[in-house]
């Protein structure tokens, strides 16, 4: 029984049973701290607990969504030029505002942490917090960080964005559609951008060029800064 | 199955620059420079890629679920350092937003008057 439970098969259609699962639950309640995601993690951690699986069995039934989600970091490309025309027209407010979001993202939260005394593996797994999952995996990890670390941070930091974002945004000043659907997706990533797409079209459309082009610039940034600024 | 190819094309083509370059940024980012510098260049239509990248990024979220129960193993990582990183996470999500928020909006207004 159990090299049944145990089989590649068994592993990924559980995942993706768990996953559809979780969507259905989090479009009934609206919750999103019942996002499909983190309930995916939770119920096949338990069921890997329960029925006694290692997790390097389960990495290996996985392998094929981790070749997706390498896949998936090439079609942000795409994603890119979607909103190129806005790009062309939006030059400068958009180089500089991501220059400045990449910096303050990374630099902030590894000295804040550093404050607590935090060892450099740590650092690293969290240096990319801004940016979206599979980019911030592909940072880390050639550094030495922990991804498991990194995607559940990355991950929450999306979840606190797209809640507390907006508020955020409207006690700080920041009041143009452009500017809010930008910061959104520059700090909150892709559940930033799936909150910006609800609030509005020019503000999910400026949210989706911040998320692409927040993760190139901190990929390129962060082995420069790790060397020299923390 | 075309757009697919693309995509893994400009993955390869990335993984081989990534090592020339003594692997400074990853295969897969500098394969998505590559299929951004394709669609921009007219290499490839837009439709080509279109149907393959939305599938993929729509479901991006199923492809991290594997890295995220790996928390199975590294829980006590987190607990370990829980006040460092929600602290840090926290002030560094509000950082952001105001940053690039407070950054975007004023160029942006000072184009638009000198227009």
């Amino acid at each position: 029984m159990n090299g049944f439970l145990a089989s590649d098969l068994f592993l990924l259609t559980l995942t993706l049973a768990l996953f559809c699962l979780g969507g259905a639950i989090y479009r009934r309640t609206r919750l999103a701290l019942l996002h499909p995601v983190l309930l995916t993690f939770v119920a096949v951690i338990v069921f890997l607990k329960a029925a006694g699986i290692p997790y390097v069995r389960y990495r290996e039934a996985t392998q094929l969504l981790d070749f997706a989600l390498g896949m998936s970091v090439v079609a942000l490309g795409y994603l890119l030029y979607e909103q190129v025309e806005r790009l062309r027209r939006n030059l400068w407010p958009v180089t500089l505002a991501t220059l400045a979001g990449c910096a303050t993202g990374v630099l902030s939260v590894v000295h804040i942490a550093k404050l607590f005394g935090t060892e450099r593996a740590i650092l690293h797994s969290i240096a990319p917090k801004s940016v979206t999952v599979p980019i911030a995996v592909s940072i880390s990890e050639p550094l030495g960080g922990n991804v498991a670390v990194t995607s559940v941070v990355v991950f929450c930091v999306g979840i606190f964005g797209s809640i507390f974002g907006e508020w955020i945004l409207r006690r700080g000043g920041v009041t143009d559609p452009e500017a809010r659907g930008f910061a959104l997706g520059a700090a909150a990533h892709g559940i930033g951008t799936a909150r910006a797409i609800e609030i509005g079209v020019v503000e999910g459309a400026f949210s989706g060029l911040a998320m692409a082009l927040m993760g190139l610039a901190t990929a390129l940034a962060v082995p420069l800064m790790e060397k020299y600024l923390y | 199955m075309r757009g697919v190819f693309c995509i893994l094309l400009c993955w390869l083509a990335g993984n081989a620059l990534s090592r020339l370059t003594g692997g400074y940024v990853s295969g897969n980012i500098v394969g998505m420079v590559l299929l951004f510098a394709a669609l921009s260049l007219r290499w490839v239509e837009a439709e080509t890629v279109r149907p393959a990248a939305r599938f993929l990024l729509e479901s991006m979220a199923l492809f991290f679920v594997p890295y995220g129960v790996g928390l199975i193993d590294s829980y006590h990582v987190i607990l370990d350092n829980l006040w460092a990183i929600v602290v840090a996470s926290i002030l560094s999500v509000v950082a952001v937003l105001c940053v690039t928020g407070h950054t975007f909006q004023y160029i942006n207004r000072k184009q638009s008057k000198k227009q």
